[in-house]
């Protein structure tokens, strides 16, 4: 089985988001980007594949060299091969595309992403990846096993989770669940020495239309200061009264 | 030529985010000089879409999509937006409007902007603004594709009326054997509980409260608030509640009308995935607590004294206002 994680390259969760350019541009001055989360527990679920079943595993992001670090640590936890398509990510369809003429072109059976990624909250472009190559899509994937090209798959639902049936060539958002947060690997020494000799491929984009395009950026208004109170029929009359919510 | 809107239904009643949905399409449809059509896969009394300003149903009554099925909903959908000519299509946020919304797009080739919480700002060129950085930031984004997929953020617009004369059509999607390729075998699912997605209140607590034993308080809040229960991420890491109840970055959105936060602190991965509810109400016996910061109301004090006395007010509160 050949698998392909989507890496998304993201400021880590704690990060003050600011902008420059205007407000034009995300301000990366000091930020610290991770794994998204999210893809980080598809990469591990990816992992176990490869240790039980041989399976090969690529990692792939779509971005400028600056995430070249994201992907190493990647390959340090243990994929195989990375690949970065060499174009900002801007738009989630254009990546979407990208990541798809990668995923057909290299015969993969099973493509992991996230159910969003934390920076564009987009959830679009592992279905845009599916409805791209024609393969079947999961999403909010918290339980996936592949037996030939049988696939058993878990999906969250509001108040839930539902059992599907699919087969591959399948493309999965997952997020916690696909695997838990004490799986998680860090890498170790040895991890992080091979890292550096694994293949790390830089491809050129393939010339494609772009549908959306964000003109500007802003930032909520601060909030008015928190109304104290300190007794509970207080607090009922105000819910009541001044913000109608019971 | 009509803006097209997906109205939701379960077991063929719809749900309140389908009006919330017409409500908007009602608003762009104003902007853009045009009407209003609703699709309802297998919803009853259809008629009621009219209420918020839709002039025309196209309905859908198909065994085969009697469960959510992501591609064939996704199919039937982009029929309908090229039979009605729609230059824009608009979807709930929704776990199953999320799953069909990027195969929508690839469908109808149209850009997508999901959590968008206002009317564009301007329809030529077509920009519209949406949250971004899990709440902490907005984006304008400009719409260059002829048709424009739009995903609403639940709660951000609110149900309008907006009376109007409705006709029903039936209509009949084309679908292939392979939107079926995905089949959903069977369903846990917590019965008779109010779901965070759906709730319009939610009460959430955290590790102030020490363990699992105390949630019995919690829950006999959320009972009388009609409220869904909800958790900071150590709670549920620690097993003390369910992993379906965890919200913030990383777990469940919470975007409801009222959020009630016991014994959490607020740091900045939970404050991310809950900061889209309107009103948020700290119960925190530490004032430094960041929560305070990002709250409309406030106490400052022990839950296990201030739970209690406002469980028995609001029973005797909903017992004068029935
Ligand atoms: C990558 C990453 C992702 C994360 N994602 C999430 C997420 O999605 N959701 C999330 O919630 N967290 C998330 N976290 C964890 C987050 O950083 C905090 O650790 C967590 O939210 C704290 O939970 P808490 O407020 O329940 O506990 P604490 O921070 O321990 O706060 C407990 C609060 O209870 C108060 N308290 C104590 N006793 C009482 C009492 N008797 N009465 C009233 N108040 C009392 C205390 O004053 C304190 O403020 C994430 C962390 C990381 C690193
Ligand atoms: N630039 C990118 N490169 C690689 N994968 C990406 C990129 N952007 C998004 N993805 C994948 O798509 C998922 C959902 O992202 P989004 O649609 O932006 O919310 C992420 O969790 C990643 O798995």
């Amino acid at each position: 089985m050949k698998i392909l994680v989507c890496i998304s390259h993201v400021p880590d969760t704690t990060s003050r988001i600011n902008f420059t350019e205007g407000n034009s541009k995300f301000d990366a001055n000091g930020v610290q980007f991770v794994i998204n989360p999210n893809d980080e527990f598809g990469l591990t679920r990816a992992m176990w594949f490869k240790e039980k079943q041989g399976a090969t595993v690529h990692v792939i992001n779509v971005g400028g060299p600056e995430t070249e670090p994201t992907l190493r640590k990647a390959l340090a936890i243990g994929a195989d091969e990375a690949i970065r398509v060499n174009t900002p990510a801007t738009d989630g369809f254009y990546v979407a595309k990208q990541l798809a003429n990668v995923a057909k072109e290299g015969g993969y059976d099973l493509v992991i992403g996230g159910r969003e990624s934390i920076d564009y909250n987009g959830g679009m472009v592992p279905g845009m990846i599916a409805k791209l190559t024609g393969a079947n899509f999961v999403n909010m994937c918290v339980n996936i096993e592949v037996e030939g090209t049988n696939v058993t798959a878990a999906r969250e639902i509001d108040g839930g989770n539902e059992i599907i049936n699919t087969s591959l060539p399948l493309v999965v958002a997952g997020q916690k669940g696909i695997v838990e947060e004490s799986d998680l690997r860090i890498p170790n020494m040895r991890g992080i020495m091979q890292a550096r000799s694994k293949p790390l491929t830089v491809k050129e984009p393939i010339d494609t239309n772009i549908e959306t395009k964000i003109t500007g950026f802003s930032k909520p208004d601060s909030k008015g200061a928190v109304k104290l109170v300190d007794n509970i029929d207080e607090l009922i009359n105000l819910l009541h009264n001044e913000a109608k919510v019971i | 030529m009509s803006v097209l809107v997906y109205t939701e239904s379960e077991e063929g009643t719809f749900k309140k985010i389908a009006f919330e949905a017409v409500s908007y399409a009602k608003g762009i449809a104003d902007m853009l000089g045009t009407s209003v059509t609703a699709i309802s896969i297998n919803g009853n009394n259809t008629d009621q879409l009219g209420k918020y300003g839709a002039s025309k149903v196209l309905q859908v009554s198909n065994d085969q999509l009697q469960s959510f099925n992501a591609s064939a909903y996704a199919d039937t959908i982009a029929q309908a937006a090229k039979s009605e000519a729609s230059p824009v299509v608009i979807i709930s946020s929704s776990a199953n409007s999320k799953y069909l919304a990027p195969l929508l797009a690839v469908n109808m080739e149209a850009g997508f902007v999901p959590n968008v919480t206002e009317l564009p700002t301007s329809t030529s060129p077509f920009k519209i603004s949406s949250t971004v950085f899990s709440n902490k930031a907005f984006a304008t984004t400009e719409i260059t594709t002829e048709t424009k997929l739009i995903g609403l953020a639940k709660n951000a617009f609110g149900v309008l009326e907006n009376e109007t004369s409705i006709a029903i059509e039936d209509f009949a999607p084309s679908l292939s054997e392979s939107d079926f390729n995905t089949k959903v075998s069977s369903v846990e699912k917590a019965n008779d509980k109010v779901t965070i997605a759906d709730a319009d209140i939610v009460v959430s607590a955290g590790r102030g409260l020490k363990g699992p034993e105390n949630w019995g308080m919690i829950e006999e809040l959320a009972e009388i608030l009609g409220a869904a229960t909800a958790c900071s991420k150590p709670v549920s890491d620690l097993g003390w509640r369910p992993h379906g109840e965890h919200v913030g970055q990383t777990g469940k959105p919470v975007s409801s009308n009222l959020y009630i936060a016991i014994g959490i602190s607020g740091a900045i991965q939970h404050l991310a995935g809950v900061n889209s509810s309107k009103v948020k109400v700290v119960i925190n016996n530490d004032p430094e607590a960041p929560f305070f910061k990002a709250a409309d109301y406030g106490i400052v004090g022990d839950a296990f004294e201030f739970v209690p006395q406002l469980i028995e007010k609001l029973k005797e509160f909903k017992s004068n206002n029935a």
